[in-house]
């Protein structure tokens, strides 16, 4: 019985081995593609709220009543600063009344302009609060486009859906759409490796600050240390950027 | 399918490797380090447009012009207005933490009535019109008893055209009960008429003096317009002009002098006589001024010669002869000297004989209207508003004798003795007080011996504060009517008292009233129309705006413009008109009184045996002593030796300290006759031995927790001395002891 007993638990574990190397692939694999699924799909889901405009704007309409395009509304101030989302004050010429039966319209007109309310507009482009940005620097001294970083928001009908991110409270378009951080045009993200993209490059007009980005640093840090003498010595006042502080960006 | 152990662990396993190749890891990394470098709970001002608002900071009487930097409707930073005339672009820690005091907790929200007990801080919110007409009833129900009289208001100054509407309310309604807040201004004026028979200002040459002789005056401390000093300081710096500080304690100002004196305290008269005997024994006097514009000075010159030699001004003063002799001798040989008074920050009045004993030491040398030297500024006239016609109540009323004792026969040049009210609001004469309004003012606060002054407060059966803060008073209040905060209202400011050049600033709105607030002027036009008749028509305008712009009438626009407006022409009076006297001269001995400068001691409270040690206050730039309660920041800048948790240090010299065993940081029993406190004990050798020391400014029992509770109130530990000459509170320091706790 003995004999029996133990040559059927060898061909019980000979078959059991067989099948259990099978059986650790399939649940690697599973493992694999349910954590891809998990990163890829149900993560941005769970990451980002969805937040509505208070309400909507059609800036094709817009842009075709104003003379001097986004610059009409969107402007630099007196003193260089940027105005960002127009104000009551730039509406209101146009909007004392309803003009026309759109409900937004209605709403707009009778929850903000009648009451002297401003409206919550919710910022797509909102950089975290540490980001120093002049948008005179790049307008006017870059002689940059507004689409080069804010797309084709100009030829839209109607506002998206603000999409907040849960941890940081900054919006989805700082990091990009694409959850794996791809991009196919220059306004897909806005992120600091985005601003070293220009910044590293030496072209017309755009000054070349040797800005590292966070990857660029690990990569030269690296080969800093398997050949010290191929990359240049050049230190600016910062250690970390070796060229400008960090102040110039960062607040 | 069974999952067994391998099964899961690989499961694991490949839901590692494939997040790893997810996003998943790297951008909750990249989120984790945005949200804990920016936590959402740090405040984070909003962006909007910067636009700056010229204005004028009346938190002390300074006068200096500001510009307010904003971000959309929010006010977020004071600066000093550049080419104003007080301060040009300078600002003092007190203005630059003015935003507390308008976004601050402190602030009453809306009008308040008293519910519970006086002081219980039961009150219930009432609105602007049950407000109004509840004083309103109130003070009809007064007047038509016909004891308009019996209705008092407190101001924190009689300058301006808010100042000038409650006067006018009073002499409408029949009340000559109008007070202001005392302070060394009340001295000078009084010493200016005596002596030159002007009603003026005092105003001080600073910038184009080259010997300053300070009898106690915190030149850095807050004295005159705090912003002006520290410019004309800087100003002296530069130019190597001489300061010399005397007083008994080594203050900031003495610190940055070039010489200190320490002086007994209260026989500052004294020494500037023994000066003048040195400057007249030795003939070095202006001798021009002395023969051609001067008037009794024979007389004068019998008694300093013959009283205060200064062998014995040494003995009274604590200085030594030979000390005396140098001083005088380099006051009279400098250019353009300058002996100002005035203890501290200078809210305190002095006695007239130690005002007029440095006055005359002024004239001795003849720099009286003289580059470098003190003026008579005439206020500018430009509230002309047409004569109150009063009926026959208000006839009456104005005819009584005042409360304070003020311009009656006892003190008749003396224009406001608010010191004297409380005793005189106790013993009901010469009439008792019924109802009593308080503008710009804490006198429950700032007034000495506040338990007596809180005794006569419950004596008053109707007590109304404009204050917009919860301050000491407002909290013994019957209604809180709040005005405007400083950056939410229109008001005239005209030029702090010491400059010469007379001109007018004008505060503006900064931002909206961020609280139900309303205007004092306002109301007071309210309170009048509301009780009709004459009262009424004595207030023809619908509001103060419209009042204060027609008041301008031209002004008005450049003081929008440029914040301050003064007249083109300068101050340029001769002496010969200089002096409206009987004899056209100035009047070392006064005809009418036949009183002249001299030291007459001034004692004070406090038995020796009892009380071994003198206790006198101090000033300093980190506290705001007066109405305004000092601010979180500029809290936060008081010395640990000064103050630190809720313990207030007293200052000691060690061996005054050695022979009592007090150690330093020792906690020990501050008793005066008026008051006991816990103190901590500061062993400091820049106060002379058997005085001691205490800050002014702390032991607020009221605004918020920044403040409250903080250290002891000084004028809670003192008690008027009345000066027999003037009326006026003479007290420089009563007696005191410590003993260990």
């Amino acid at each position: 019985m003995s004999t029996l007993d133990d040559h059927g638990k060898e061909i019980i574990k000979k078959q059991n081995n067989g099948s259990g190397g099978a059986i650790i692939i399939l649940f690697f694999i599973l493992g694999v593609f349910a954590s891809l699924i998990v990163g890829w799909v149900i993560f941005p889901k769970l990451l980002y709220s969805q937040k509505k405009q208070p309400i909507d704007f059609n800036h094709v309409i817009h842009v075709a009543e104003v003379e001097n395009g986004c610059e009409s509304c969107h402007f630099l101030r007196k003193d260089g600063t940027f105005s960002g989302a127009p104000k009551l004050e730039q509406c209101v010429d146009c909007h004392e009344e309803i003009q026309g039966v759109d409900p937004d319209e209605i709403k707009f007109v009778e929850e903000y302009v009648s009451k002297g309310r401003e409206v919550p507009w919710l910022v797509y482009a909102r950089q975290p609060d540490c980001v120093f940005f002049s948008h005179a620097a790049h307008i006017k001294g870059g002689e940059m486009d507004c689409v080069t970083c804010h797309g084709h928001i100009g030829e839209s009908e109607s506002l998206r859906v603000y999409e907040e991110n849960r941890i940081t409270g900054y919006s989805r378009d700082i990091w990009g759409k694409s959850i794996g951080g791809f991009k196919k045009n220059t306004w897909d993200r806005m992120k600091m490796d985005d601003c070293a993209e220009c910044h590293q490059i030496t072209a017309a007009n755009i000054e070349k600050t040797g800005i590292k980005t966070p990857t660029n640093r690990l990569i030269d840090d690296i080969i800093n240390v398997i050949s010290p003498w191929s990359l240049s010595t050049a230190k600016g006042s910062s250690v970390q950027t070796e060229r400008d502080a960090c102040f110039v960006c960062h607040k | 399918m069974k999952i067994g152990r391998r099964g899961f662990l690989s499961f694991v396993i490949g839901g590692a490797a494939g997040s790893a190749l997810s996003p998943l890891p790297w951008k909750l990394m990249d989120d984790s380090s945005i949200w804990s470098q920016m936590w959402p709970w740090t405040p984070v001002p909003p962006d909007g447009e910067a636009s700056y608002v010229n204005s004028v900071c009346t938190l002390c009487p300074g006068g200096c012009g500001i510009t307010v930097r904003k971000i959309d409707d929010r006010a977020v930073k004071i600066e000093g207005m550049k080419g104003h005339p007080v301060n040009n672009g300078g600002i003092c820690l007190l203005g630059l933490s003015g935003l507390q005091l308008l976004y601050g907790p402190t602030r009453v929200k809306s009008p308040l009535k008293r519910i519970g007990e006086r002081g219980q801080g039961k009150w219930e919110k009432i609105s602007w019109e049950e407000a109004i007409s509840a004083v309103v009833e109130k003070l009809g129900d007064i007047r038509s008893k016909g004891q308009s009289h019996t209705v008092g208001f407190i101001s924190g100054s009689d300058r301006g055209s808010i100042p000038r509407l409650f006067e006018r309310f009073l002499t409408a309604y029949g009340s000559p009960n109008l007070m202001q807040m005392p302070s060394i201004r009340d001295s000078y004026e009084l010493t200016l008429r005596m002596m030159q028979g002007v009603q003026a200002l005092p105003g001080f040459d600073l910038e184009n003096s080259n010997f300053i002789l300070s009898f106690g005056s915190g030149i850095l401390d807050g004295w005159g317009s705090p912003v002006r000093m520290f410019r004309a300081n800087s100003s002296w710096q530069r130019a190597d002009v001489k300061i010399i500080q005397i007083e008994p304690r080594l203050s900031n100002t003495a610190a940055k002098s070039n010489k200190w004196i320490p002086i007994n305290p209260g026989t500052e008269a004294a020494l500037a006589m023994g000066l003048a005997h040195v400057i007249i024994k030795e003939s070095l006097y202006n001798n021009d001024f002395i023969s051609n514009y001067a008037k009794g000075f024979y007389d004068w010159e019998r008694l300093v010669m013959d009283k205060y030699s200064p062998d014995s001004v040494a003995a009274i003063t604590g200085i030594d002869d030979t000390t005396i002799d140098t001083l005088a001798r380099s006051f009279a040989s400098a250019s353009r000297p300058l002996a100002i008074c005035g203890r501290g920050d200078g809210t305190t009045p002095v006695s007239l004989n130690e005002c007029m004993a440095v006055h005359a030491l002024n004239a001795l040398v003849g720099n009286i209207n003289k580059k470098g030297g003190v003026w008579a500024v005439s206020d500018l006239d430009y509230i002309n508003w047409p004569e109150v016609e009063m009926d026959a109540t208000a006839a009456v009323g104005m005819q009584y004798e005042r409360l304070d004792g003020a311009r009656s026969r006892r003190y008749p040049n003396s224009r406001y003795l608010l010191n004297r009210l409380p005793d005189s609001i106790l013993s009901e004469a010469p009439y008792p007080l019924q109802a009593l309004f308080v503008a710009d003012a804490n006198p429950l606060y700032t007034l000495s011996d506040t338990e007596n002054a809180g005794k006569a407060f419950e004596k008053i059966p109707f007590v109304v504060s404009f204050s917009s803060y919860m301050d000491e008073t407002a909290q013994h209040a019957d209604l809180i009517l709040p005005n405007h905060v400083f950056l939410e209202r229109y008001e005239d400011v005209p030029a702090p008292v010491g400059l010469l050049q007379p001109f007018i600033s004008l505060s503006k709105p900064v931002v909206k009233p961020q609280v139900n607030t309303k205007h004092v002027g306002d109301v007071v036009i309210q309170m009048a129309k509301g009780l009709g008749g004459s009262v009424a028509n004595a207030f023809p305008w619908d509001s103060y705006d419209t009042c204060l712009k027609e008041t301008m009438g031209n002004k008005w626009t450049p003081l929008i413009e440029e914040g301050f407006w003064s007249e083109t022409e300068s101050i340029t009076q001769t002496l010969e008109k200089l002096f409206d006297t009987n004899s056209g001269k100035f009047e070392f001995v006064n005809p009418d009184k036949g009183s002249m400068p001299q030291f007459k001691p001034a004692g004070i409270e406090g038995d020796e045996r009892l009380y071994p040690l003198v206790l006198i206050p101090y000033d300093s730039i980190r506290l705001a002593s007066g109405y305004i309660g000092t601010p979180p920041f500029v809290v936060k800048t008081v010395e640990d030796t000064v103050l630190i948790g809720e313990h207030v240090f007293v200052e000691i010299n060690p061996i005054t300290a050695r022979s009592a065993g007090l150690r330093e940081g020792q906690r020990a029993l501050l008793s005066t006759p008026k008051g006991k406190a816990e103190v901590k004990i500061h062993l400091f050798d820049g106060i002379m031995p058997g005085i001691i020391a205490l800050p002014r400014g702390l032991g607020h029992t009221a605004y918020d927790d920044y403040l409250a509770g903080k250290g002891i109130n000084f004028n809670a530990l003192i008690g008027p001395v009345e000066d027999p000459d003037s009326g006026m509170d003479a007290a420089w320091g009563i007696r005191a002891k410590l003993t260990k706790a």
